[in-house]
């Protein structure tokens, strides 16, 4: 890594991109990681790929940036599709290259990760984090950008045929709000359902390489143009809130991200244009 | 303790370099009685040194010599030493038969040093566990069931009997010359296994300012439970790196396998409960003990390797025989 991290900077990070991401108000350690394992240096290579993959493959539209805090806690709350974490990762991409604040993204990710070599570090290098509410709730009061996505995978292991459809909620990031008085920014985010269509999920294959689903699929990442919508920055606040008050500020978050994913499939001409 | 003399200290584990240091910096203001379970160890300036078995009966009569204040207790035997049956006879028996002795001749002050290994290493595990986290090692591995059980111990009589102040550290990885822990030889190695696939994230404190931290918790008494670790951390192969090692890697999955090449090596270096620590990162948040002591440590990452990586130069290093 020693030579191969510097080869791959030199070789696909322009000056630019190399600012932008020092300009990211994120402290570091001496050796540039923090206590997650973000690396500044790995950072910047993956947002020159991620970029040129979110501009040219993907041609993503970002509207409602704006609302995402230039500085302080935030979680970002967004749908989740696509059997693959694309929606995570042009999420990020979109925040930290936010003209008007870039952020480091934090995402929650799978428990499993951390167990599969080289992709468990360096999604932990990319910002990734296993998603616990520990790790969560540290992660605020270190004034990180979080994203969260409260479908789970019941919205990313979910068949073409319920595209769109939002699934259940967790309730887990309404009480990190709350707790730690966090501003929540709702995602809607149209086109990663059509990246990878799945007709079925081969659930006994699942269950024996421990995995939470193994799609039908064709082997492909098809090139759907995605379109992201920001909202307006939501406050909860309250003390010991019933699991019914809860559950009515959940639904509120729902509503907006359904809201913003309908006005990406109103802005949309079809799956690739 | 008499009056306008200097308090008294007991210290086991005086052979080690981390209780030398410690000494070095507390001489001036203690009288120190030091203690060796494994050794006979000579010291200079004059200081009282015995060898003995913390289960044996004489044990007692140092402390029927002496009229001991305090008590350092940082003689616990790493998993790196001897086998598991004697570690729980000397690290929680033996702790069990100090804390007794302190009760019954009315020490009053007594620092215990643990490690950051009690919490365990995992995939699940959360970043900057503080010091209310569970402590999951003996349920990874029966090698670390005497550290875990040492610290039950601890918090027992911390709570149990509190006219006896107790001051439990958890250090991350001490490091610097002269440690021998499992870590510190890893690093000193030219050739130094590394898991396919794995850099877990890392903290290293060096041996000064861990001394430090041990005279700044007896100096200002503050009976607790503390993390020490300082505010940088490092993936475990980029430490290597800046040390000069070069990596041996061993395969990661299956797990079986990583465990069956460990017991086949019978390798020092690479023990089966040392896997999950090579995998896995175990990060502790050390800001309750900054807070509590106001305490900032000196020595930064860089000065640890730079000692580890200079070490590699010298021919006759005495850590890479």
């Amino acid at each position: 890594m020693k030579i191969i991290k510097p080869f791959l900077k030199k070789l696909l990070v322009p000056s630019e991109m190399e600012a932008y991401v020092d300009s990211i108000p994120k402290t570091v350690g001496s050796f540039g990681y923090d206590p997650w394992g973000y690396n500044s240096e790995t950072v910047k290579i993956c947002f020159a790929v991620f970029k040129f993959i979110y501009d040219h493959y993907f041609r993503v539209t970002a509207h409602g940036l704006e609302h995402v805090p230039a500085r302080g806690r935030v979680l970002i709350i967004a749908n989740h599709s696509g059997q693959l974490p694309i929606d995570g990762l042009l999420i990020g991409t979109a925040v930290g290259t936010n003209h008007h604040g870039p952020r480091a993204p934090r995402a929650m990710v799978e428990r499993f990760f951390p167990t599969v070599p080289y992709i468990g570090n360096l999604i932990n290098q990319f910002g990734g984090v296993v998603g616990d509410p520990v790790n969560c709730s540290r992660m605020l009061e270190n004034e990180e950008t979080v994203i969260v996505f409260p479908e789970g995978v019941r919205g990313s292991g979910k068949l073409f045929k319920h595209r769109y459809q939002l699934q259940r909620f967790g309730h887990g990031f309404m009480h990190l709000a709350i707790d730690h008085n966090t501003p929540i920014v709702p995602v809607g985010v149209v086109g990663c359902e059509e990246t990878i269509p799945a007709l079925a999920n081969i659930k006994p294959l699942a269950k024996l390489l421990g995995f939470p689903y193994v799609p039908l699929a064709a082997p492909v990442v098809l090139p759907a143009r995605v379109i992201l919508n920001f909202g307006a920055p939501m406050t909860f606040n309250g003390n010991q809130l019933s699991d019914a008050q809860i559950e009515k500020n959940v639904e509120q978050v729902k509503q907006a991200v359904r809201k913003l994913i309908d006005k990406g499939l109103s802005e949309r001409k079809g799956w690739f244009k | 303790m008499s009056t306008g003399m200097k308090p008294q200290i007991l210290i086991t584990g005086a052979g080690g370099a981390l209780a030398r240091e410690t000494m070095s910096r507390l001489k001036t203001k203690y009288r120190i009685v030091a203690v060796d379970f494994r050794r006979e160890v000579e010291f200079e300036y004059g200081i009282p040194s015995y060898h003995v078995d913390i289960n044996k009966r004489n044990f007692e009569d140092i402390f029927r010599k002496h009229d001991f204040d305090g008590v350092l207790h940082l003689g616990r035997i790493g998993p790196d030493v001897s086998n598991r049956f004697s570690r729980y006879n000397t690290n929680v028996l033996g702790t069990q038969k100090l804390l007794e002795l302190c009760r019954k001749y009315a020490v009053s002050q007594i620092i215990v040093l643990s490690t950051y290994f009690v919490y365990g290493a995992g995939p699940y595990n959360p970043s900057l566990m503080d010091e209310s986290t569970p402590k999951k090692a003996s349920e990874l591995t029966q090698e670390l069931v005497d550290a875990v059980e040492l610290e039950n111990l601890c918090i027992i009589y911390l709570w149990k009997h509190r006219e006896m102040k107790m001051t439990l550290l958890r250090p991350c990885n001490i490091a610097g010359p002269g440690i021998r822990n499992s870590m510190s030889l890893l690093l000193a190695r030219r050739f130094t296994p590394v898991l396919i696939g794995f850099s877990p994230m890392m903290q290293f404190i060096h041996i000064n300012d861990m001394a430090r931290a041990i005279v700044t918790a007896l100096d200002k008494d503050r009976p607790g439970i503390y993390n020490v670790a300082p505010n940088d951390w490092i993936a475990y192969q980029d430490a290597l790196d800046e040390c000069g090692c070069r990596r041996l890697p061993v395969p990661s999955t299956p797990p079986l396998l990583t465990k069956r090449i460990s017991r086949m090596l019978k390798w020092k270096l690479f023990p089966v409960y040392l896997i999950n620590y090579l995998k896995y990162p175990v990060i502790i948040d050390g800001g309750h003990f900054t807070r509590t002591f106001d305490f900032q440590t000196e020595y930064g990452l860089r000065d640890i390797f730079r000692y580890y990586k200079e070490l590699k130069n010298k021919k006759s290093a005495p850590l890479l025989k």
